[in-house]
């Protein structure tokens, strides 16, 4: 079991949560002007990194928000979580996405 | 006459979800040094209310209610006739004992057409009552979040778990506390906690 700490609750244990996938990804500008495999790629492709990754995560049993997390896909050790709508720590920006941040592993 | 008869027992006839359980609720009560009780409170009123903190809609529900909306998790606010639990930055649920048809109107009303909801949900749970020294001990069985004062202050309410069950914890005193449960897991919370309260019988 890990804990995750919702931006609103706080500390509570992951069975309280449901994933939402890859953060940040945007939803087309004008998704008539896009081709089938572009439309695809929105719906259908994601980031599957080694280390860092920013995802998506609600509280289903707490508050019922969404929020975002930045998880080490390795250890499972999550280092930030923020809310919807506020822009991503550069931790990750200063660093490739795959990378692990130094001590992350234990 | 005949329509009165027809009109007026209506609410008598209601049934609250645990109240097949009452007698034996009774009965698994412990007196002494371990000492748990546990009861169903039928039909407490609760009015879900959503609305953004910090607009004019928040600021004429807060008037109505006659407190703040509560900040943070945890948190509720004590109002006129009613205690508004926190159960997200938006969300909000008002308990009471009022009628829950004038306590929704109210409250509809100082919304207004502002976005936001105001929706009578007595129905959706009730509301069991757990006290006594070793009321903590039984809830421990079975609740992730830690119930140690330091942790859970009284007054203090949590959206939380108990044994596979989601719940609403309110720490009532030091050693009282009230669960809601949805009504279609009522049963089988009310028999959980009778189980969870059987050990204390034994004790010395
Ligand atoms: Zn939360």
């Amino acid at each position: 079991m890990i804990l995750i700490s919702c931006p609103n609750c706080g500390p509570r244990d992951e069975t309280e949560f449901h994933y939402g996938g890859q953060a940040h990804v945007a939803y087309p500008e004008d998704p008539y002007a896009l081709t089938d495999e572009e439309w695809g790629r929105y719906l259908f492709y994601r980031e599957n990194p080694k280390g860092l990754f920013a995802e998506r995560w609600v509280h289903s049993g707490g508050c019922r928000k969404w929020f975002n997390a930045i998880r080490d896909t390795t250890t499972y050790r999550i280092a930030a979580v923020y809310r919807m709508g506020e822009t991503q720590p550069s931790l990750v920006s200063g660093e490739k996405t795959g990378e692990k941040i130094a001590g992350g592993a234990k | 006459m005949a329509e009165q008869t027809l009109i007026a027992p209506i609410t008598e006839l209601r049934r609250s979800p645990a109240a097949h359980l009452a007698a034996e609720f009774a009965a698994a009560e412990v007196a002494g040094p371990y000492s748990v009780a546990l009861r169903e409170v039928p039909f407490q009123t609760m009015v879900g209310l959503r609305v953004a903190p910090g607009t004019d809609a928040a600021r004429r529900v807060e008037e109505r209610l006659g407190t703040a909306l509560p900040a943070r998790c945890g948190e509720v606010a004590q109002g006129a006739d009613s205690s508004v639990l926190w159960l997200g930055p938006d969300e909000f649920l008002a308990v009471s004992s009022a009628d829950p048809a004038h306590a929704t109107a109210h409250l509809v009303e100082a919304l207004g057409g502002d976005p936001g909801s105001v929706v009578d949900l007595s129905a959706n749970r009730t509301t069991f009552e757990l006290k006594g020294t070793a009321a903590r001990d039984v809830l421990e069985k079975g609740c992730p979040l830690g119930l140690h004062p330091r942790a859970f202050a009284v007054g203090s309410a949590y959206a939380t778990q108990l044994g596979p069950v989601p719940i609403l914890l309110w720490k009532t005193g030091s050693d009282s506390w009230e669960i809601f449960p949805r009504a279609s897991f009522a049963d089988y919370l009310g028999r959980w906690l009778l189980d969870a309260m059987r050990e204390f019988h034994a004790a010395p």
